[in-house]
């Protein structure tokens, strides 16, 4: 057994760690913050100017090739420091649909673009009446002629108003059983008949709902097969599950640290010394490590060949979970102070801690909610009957 | 990163594996309760060398690496089986770190059999040390005393204690005239390294009585029926399974990394150990009680097996210490101690 990340990796880490050091300021983290919109030109413009958009597709499909535990270690680096990658993730989510099952003209006309940064696709999964039960979508398309005819509505279409498709899901079929009556297609968002409306979130994130009036798309926007969509999208979906918050529960635990390492108690005394909040600490650091831990063993079996069918979930349910235990319970070491404000210039650790506990609580219900990802766990991980 | 067992480990596993399926079966496992030790298996297993696995070859041992222990140490807690050796293995690795003559005889004692050595936790207190691991059936115990560390012959200086766990544990009165292995600050520094392989190993240990746990609660509820349906399928029985699932996982790499510290991260090694050994009980602990739980009144008859890992997930780990206390050496292995960090 070795736990030990390999020099290339680690040398990549750095190179991305450089990069990340050299665009994110105190100031574009405000920024982000303050408007909600985890989006930037020149950030995306570097990581895309440098492969880093496919970072891990193989070299004959336009990416850069990099090994599964690479990509994580980008990705510890991008999270480190909650860098605007947001967009690039839901983009790459919809190319690999086209790269899969999407027709050659579709592939020609977005793909290169996708990979340059060029364009933003968003995701058009859920609907205020279908969230976990994602393939309970209403969201109507009927053809007509060459043409498809879109009526419904998207929750949760983050960055729609500033993107250039989304990657949506429909019901093509209502007579059939509910899987195997959905088609997928890219559609442009500039175009009559879309409305996005802002939504604001616990966090401080801008996402939207959209909705969809008599929207026509021409067929060749369609990916995959009529009716073929549960595929499709569970295709894409693959490597969101595969997401941890190990790193980010690591950011929060220095911040604990460096917190508990400055304050006083009423005698003067560091509150680091102080034997609760020891215990908390050392317990945050405890799931920091395992976080990490089952994060690496999910990319280390990408790596090898394996599915990580039960390690993946396992993975995003506990890092989840993790960071918002120690939201929480950090929140509560620290006190009345935590209270102030993120950003508040009398916020301790610019309140940082404060905004962990806000962004914690959506860890858990996106990409999967925690009961899904137990449900997966249970059936395929333990064999559980359902 | 490669979280592959080598093809040694492997076997490893499968003789140890075996030889517990066979040997330490619930039905021996009740036959040796209430002490909790198995005479013939610790010879067997004595004979298979787990005593000169733990040390170097330079001390007279095989110089197996920390993973391979943790690995036999999994095993063992898979079984809950009723052999010292986790204590075995922390007092031969304590005596050959000391290395100097008396120590160097009784590690020469251990190996070759005649004498079973543990050690004991906590210093002792007032002449006494309590619920000393394995101490109910071992020759001699390493007893830190002020600021000595004895090698203490247990022969009428020792009280069985019956307890949770049937664990052979033993209150041990501590002689004015037992032989000093160490003394000053290399006393407590020894008997502080002694309990980072007792974290590290019982980590393992652990993992290994939730992981059978698990195993039992996940059979049984696939089997048992409610209404018409297995009653796994009910998502509160199969979520809090789930969670377990995972806990253990988790727990399992961390020991595992723990083990891998000791020698390639030393820096961690100590904080490691503690890390896990605080993870692996939460994780066993909760898996032992949910399993159980959810065999319904059948859980809690004497004649399921599972009360026998809930018993020992507590009582492996909290003859050390509750998980508040671990934590805090957690804190003191990365901060430093009280005092120091500020």
């Amino acid at each position: 057994m070795d736990f030990r990340l390999e020099e290339h990796i680690e040398a990549f880490r750095e190179e991305v760690r450089e990069f990340v050091d050299e665009r994110m300021s105190e100031e574009l983290e405000e920024r982000i913050y303050r408007t909600g919109v985890s989006h930037d030109d020149d950030f995306t413009g570097g990581m895309a100017e440098r492969g880093w958009y496919a970072a891990g597709w193989p070299e004959e499909w336009g990416g850069a090739g990099h090994d599964p535990l690479e990509i994580m270690a980008m990705r510890e680096e991008l999270h480190r420091r909650d860098a605007p990658t947001y967009s690039i993730g839901t983009t790459m989510m919809a190319a690999k649909a086209i790269m899969h099952s999407g027709n050659e003209e579709l592939k020609r006309e977005i793909l290169p673009k996708a990979l340059r940064g060029e364009v933003i696709i968003v995701l058009g999964f859920s609907e205020p009446e279908a969230g976990s039960d994602v393939a309970n979508a209403q969201t109507r398309a009927v053809r007509d002629g060459d043409e498809w005819v879109i009526n419904g509505s998207k929750m949760f279409t983050t960055n729609a108003h500033i993107a250039d498709y989304v990657f949506l899901l429909t019901r093509s079929n209502p007579d059939v059983p509910k899987h195997k009556g959905l088609t997928t297609f890219l559609v442009p968002l500039k175009q009559p008949g879309i409305e996005v409306q802002a939504v604001f979130t616990l966090s401080g994130e801008r996402t939207n709902i959209t909705y969809y009036t008599d929207v026509r798309v021409e067929d060749r926007w369609r990916i995959g097969e009529v009716d073929g969509g549960w595929r499709v999208m569970t295709g894409s979906l693959q490597d969101e599950h595969s997401g941890g918050f190990g790193v980010r529960l690591g950011r929060l635990l220095t911040e604990a640290e460096d917190w508990a390492r400055e304050a006083t108690d009423d005698d003067d005394e560091p509150r680091i010394d102080d034997p609760d909040v020891r215990e908390r600490l050392a317990r945050c650091a405890t799931e920091v490590e395992v976080s990490l831990l089952l994060h690496r063993r999910a990319a280390w079996m990408f790596r090898e060949g394996m599915v990580p069918e039960a390690e993946g979930p396992m993975n995003k349910l506990f890092s989840s979970e993790a960071m918002e235990r120690a939201a929480q319970d950090l929140c509560e070491m620290v006190g009345p102070d935590a209270l102030r404000s993120y950003f508040d210039p009398t916020a301790p650790r610019g309140g940082r801690i404060e905004y962990a506990l806000r962004f914690s609580i959506g860890t858990t219900i996106y990409a999967g909610t925690s009961e899904i990802q137990r449900n997966i766990i249970a059936s395929r991980g333990l064999g559980l009957p359902r | 990163v490669d979280l592959r067992f080598t093809d040694e480990q492997q076997q490893l596993i499968d003789t140890f594996g075996a030889l517990y399926a066979k040997q330490a079966t619930p039905e021996r496992v009740r036959a040796a309760e209430p002490l909790g030790f198995d005479k013939a298996l610790w010879d067997q297993v004595h004979e298979m060398g787990v005593i000169a696995m733990a040390v170097d070859e330079a001390a007279g041992g095989w110089g197996a690496s920390p993973e391979d222990l943790a690995l036999i140490a999994e095993q063992q807690g898979r079984a809950v089986a009723p052999v010292p050796v986790i204590e075995a293995q922390v007092a031969a690795r304590l005596l050959a770190r000391l290395g100097d003559e008396s120590s160097s005889a009784a590690l020469a004692a251990a190996l070759a059999g005649e004498r079973l050595v543990t050690v004991a936790l906590h210093p002792g207190r007032d002449g006494r040390a309590g619920l000393v691991p394995a101490a109910a059936v071992a020759d001699d115990a390493i007893v830190l005393d002020g600021d000595q560390l004895l090698l203490v012959p247990l022969e009428g200086a020792r009280l069985a204690v019956e307890n949770l766990g049937s664990m052979p544990v033993a209150d041990v009165t501590i002689p004015a005239d037992a032989e000093v292995l160490a003394s000053g600050p290399s006393a407590a520094g020894a008997l502080d390294a002694a309990v980072d392989d007792f974290l590290f190993l019982t980590a393992a240990a652990l993992v290994g009585v939730g992981a059978r746990a698990l195993e039992l609660g996940i059979a049984y509820v696939k089997e048992r029926k409610a209404w018409g349906v297995p009653i796994g399928s009910f998502q509160s029985v199969a979520h809090r399974l789930a969670d377990s699932a995972t806990a253990l996982d988790g727990a399992r790499l961390l020991a595992y990394e723990a083990a891998w510290a000791v020698d390639e991260e030393p820096a961690r090694a100590a904080e490691l150990a503690a890390m896990a050994f605080v993870f692996a009980y939460e994780s066993a602990r909760d898996a032992t009680y949910r399993s159980l739980h959810y065999h319904g009144g059948y859980g809690f008859m004497m004649e399921y097996d599972i009360q026998l890992y809930f018993r020992r997930a507590r009582a492996w780990a909290n003859v050390y210490g509750e998980p508040r206390k671990v934590y805090r050496r957690v804190a003191d292995k990365r901060y430093g101690a009280t005092g120091e960090a500020g």
